[in-house]
């Protein structure tokens, strides 16, 4: 046993495992089991009427069946327009702001003091930041008397009781909340590029605009792949910031009811089997949605030589 | 060396994206400060452990669970409850003489929050250690018969506590008593308030538009309807608003229903024409201009404002507690510009029911509670005279209205007991059903986009139709008169 040569053979991998068990252990315990059993109460009858409780009852694909007929494509293309119009601007703005901070010739002063603040918005609650809006924009808020003092407006626009008011909003404080994030994100990608590549395209004879469409863009193509990853993650998620801002109503006329809140307004009644199944139903396009980003971003064919071969095979050429 | 600084940064960033993702989730706060209810006791929490022994042996346990949504019942019992020695500082624990703590466990209404947590402690009151068990809880009279139904048995029969409802709650007003009994005719709670709704109007505006402040007078202008149609354009024209916003009226409709929302066992709810009338009517007004525009809608901090001094809204219907807890904290002028006479229709509004709580650990103490606040002339007189509360005696209430002692410094030393009791004399008590509050919220969220001429009519019902399935998923139908 103690054997010198023997000791070569101590296997230290094991406490590999033992350091990652605590992940796993409180993973499985808080994530997968009820991750399990929403998708088995999925397939259930189970809700309260009062304080009584309803099932659970097996009632197979029932659930998901009712779903279909209800408004939920409504809310998937509310969600997903609510997700567009807040990415659109962050994703362009943080792109420019971050090739301008990294650009060595730009010299912007004060570059942390920027950083900072760009960042600041994520560091509020999303609630307490809807908060903010509905105050600065309610009929009687600060927002509509500044108009109105200037003269911009002669009557007070209700922006709550507007599609377009309250879709923009959320839009709106969706990209102040993360396009300082993206910032951050993207420089640090763009930081990542060896400054030799930048150097060799200026001695050719490459303009600024040149230089960040063809190297810089297709450069940082993973980072960007994974903001916009977990963007849609985030997007289809979205809850607090139209919560908050339409007291849990989507107003108007449910037209910023997200699919997160359609599945809170179920959970008002307990009725787990419903929001289970609606559980599912964003698994599944989450995934699917992650697949085709993924498949999208990560081209494993970048000059097209895979594909002309295989074309090249299906002629019968060998 | 970048390329770590990236790993780190996207290290970082997904740590925070979890962070954020994880107070995201929780904060499904309400957005309006309602009631503005005081700040969430602590729940329950453990106590002095020993305590399971002293109830084996039929004993009193050593902690009163009392479950509210506002502070209101914490005052109303301090106000009246002899044993109370003193309550802390943040109003989350007071000390009776014999040792007892009482734990006041408040949360707001709003978003049915205190429903939520009321409801996962009653589901867990049997397995419950003793200190932690529900003792007596409050229920609004919106969802009392949730709580109050046989076959749910949450609710402890008054009579299990040794309270015989015939004699010891003889001089309550018969109506109460009947709202708060189950199917069987068993009372299973008890309030000492009752609501009759009244206007309330503000003097100075009274004076500049009809040339007299006299509740009688005013009274006449406001008879029904039809003349507060008329009495609403007078004040158009002086540019002044009727009513604050349609909100306000909901209740004089809404409480005259004919039948209930729902039946039980029934799958289907029925919309009474009377809400209906409501859509209809505060369409025609809003479009005449009689509801102040900058006002969204109840316990938002427009509402607030159209309370205050600075507003144009001429008056708000409301019961007796409305005038105490919304109006008087509101009112920013001097005492006594606000006066009460007779609303368009009688209605009731609301009354807090205390409950107590099938497997407490102190009956003893929860039947004086019980008895203490509903079942004593001396403590309702006192609250009424303390208070401004319509409450819950007969003969206490009959005397009040020609007694001066009852009269309200706010309402400039009016005596406002005449109206209420007239108030209350019409009252055709509506029918209760499980489903009032979902149905009285969400009828009002779908019609206001209606009401604001964002979609139209037949659009809202649908809305509706959708918002109530929800929220309740054994419904299957929704009748329209």
């Amino acid at each position: 046993m103690f054997v010198q040569k023997k000791r070569k053979l101590v296997n230290y991998a094991k406490w590999g495992y033992i350091f990652i068990l605590p992940f796993f252990a409180s993973f499985f315990i808080f994530s997968f089991i009820p991750l399990v059993d929403t998708i088995r109460y999925s397939f259930y009858e189970y809700f309260r009427s009062g304080i009584k409780e309803i099932g659970p009852n097996f009632i197979g694909m029932k659930n998901y069946a009712s779903l279909l007929q209800s408004d939920m494509l409504k809310y998937a293309g509310n969600t997903l327009i609510l997700w567009v119009i807040g990415f659109i601007p962050q994703i362009v703005i943080a792109l420019t702001l971050a090739s301008w901070f990294v650009d060595v010739r730009m010299k912007i002063r004060c570059q942390q003091f920027f950083k900072v603040v760009i960042y600041l918005p994520n560091l509020i609650m999303a609630s307490a930041f809807a908060m903010l809006f509905f105050t600065l924009f309610s009929k009687t808020g600060p927002v509509n008397s500044i108009l109105m003092s200037l003269g911009v407006i002669s009557e007070v626009i209700d922006f709550m009781r507007t599609a377009l008011g309250v879709r923009s909003l959320i839009g709106t404080m969706n990209f102040l909340m993360w396009f300082g994030n993206t910032t951050i994100m993207l420089m640090a990608a763009i930081m990542g590029i060896s400054p030799d590549i930048f150097e060799a395209s200026e001695i050719d004879g490459c303009n600024s605009v040149q230089r960040f469409f063809r190297i810089t863009l297709p450069l940082i193509r993973p980072i960007l792949a994974y903001t916009l990853i977990t963007s849609i993650i985030g997007g289809l998620q979205m809850f607090d910031v139209p919560q908050i801002l339409t007291n849990g109503q989507g107003n108007p006329d449910r037209t910023s009811m997200t699919l997160i809140m359609f599945l809170n307004s179920h959970l008002r009644s307990k009725n787990y089997g419903m929001a289970g199944a609606l559980s599912v139903y964003l698994f599944i396009v989450s995934g699917i949605l992650c697949f085709i980003v993924y498949k999208m971003t990560n081209d494993n064919d970048p000059d097209g030589s895979k594909a002309a071969a295989r074309a090249n095979k299906k002629r019968g050429g060998r | 060396m970048k390329r770590r600084l990236i790993s780190v940064l996207l290290a970082a960033t997904v740590v925070a994206g979890t962070l954020a993702g994880c107070g995201g989730g929780s904060d499904a706060g309400s957005a309006d400060q309602g009631t503005a209810p005081p700040p969430a006791a602590s729940n329950g929490g453990s106590e002095d452990a020993g305590s399971d022994a002293a109830t084996a042996g039929g004993e009193e346990g050593k902690v009163i669970n009392i479950y509210s949504f506002n502070d209101e019942l914490r005052t109303r019992i301090t106000a009246v409850y002899p044993a109370i020695e003193h309550t802390s500082d943040d109003g989350t624990v007071s000390t009776l003489n014999d040792g007892t703590e009482i734990h006041w466990i408040i949360n707001p209404n709003q978003d049915g929050v205190y429903q939520d947590k009321l409801d996962e402690a009653l589901l867990n009151q049997a397995d419950a250690a003793a200190d932690d068990k529900v003792d007596l809880f409050a229920a609004e009279l919106d969802y009392i018969v949730k709580y109050t139904d046989a076959d749910i048995d949450v609710a402890m029969p008054l009579a299990d506590l040794g309270i015989n409802p015939d004699s010891d709650l003889s001089d309550q007003f018969a109506f109460t008593k009947t709202v708060a009994s189950d199917a069987n005719g068993v009372q299973r709670a008890s309030t000492w308030q009752v609501c009759p709704g009244v206007l309330v109007y503000r003097r100075d505006i009274a004076k500049d538009v009809f040339g007299t402040d006299d509740p009688v007078e005013i009274g006449k202008k406001t008879a029904d309807w039809a003349t507060m149609k008329t009495t609403a354009e007078e004040l158009k024209a002086k540019g002044y608003y009727a009513f604050s916003s349609y909100a306000d009226t909901f209740r004089t409709y809404g409480n005259n229903i004919a039948g209930p929302w729902g039946e039980a066992g029934s799958t289907t709810i029925k919309v009474d024409q009377k809400v209906l009338d409501w859509v209809n009517d505060s369409k025609e007004w809003m479009d005449a201009g009689y509801f102040d525009p900058t006002v969204t809608g109840q316990w938002t901090s427009d509402w607030f404002t159209a309370m205050s001094s600075s507003a144009k809204v001429f008056a708000f219907l409301f019961p007796a507690w409305g005038i105490d807890t919304q109006m008087v904290p509101n009112w920013d002028g001097e005492e006594g510009v606000w006066a009460a006479t007779n609303a368009p229709l009688p209605y009731n509004w609301g009354g807090t029911y205390l409950v107590a709580a099938t497997g407490t650990d102190n009956p003893g103490h929860v039947k004086d509670i019980i008895m203490a606040l509903t079942g004593s002339q001396d403590n309702l007189t006192k609250v009424a005279k303390e208070y401004t509360e319509f409450t819950n005696a007969q003969s206490v209430m009959d005397a009040a209205a020609s007694n001066d002692e009852f009269n309200s410094a706010f309402l400039g030393s009016q005596n406002p007991y005449g109206y209420f009791a007239d108030s209350l004399s019409s009252i055709k008590m509506a029918p209760l059903s499980a489903y009032d509050q979902g149905c009285v919220e969400l009828i009002q969220n779908a019609f206001d986009d209606y009401l604001q001429g964002q979609i139209d009519y037949d659009t809202a019902k649908a809305n509706f139709e959708t918002a109530i399935m929800e929220r309740y998923p054994e419904i299957t139908e929704i009748q329209w008169p």
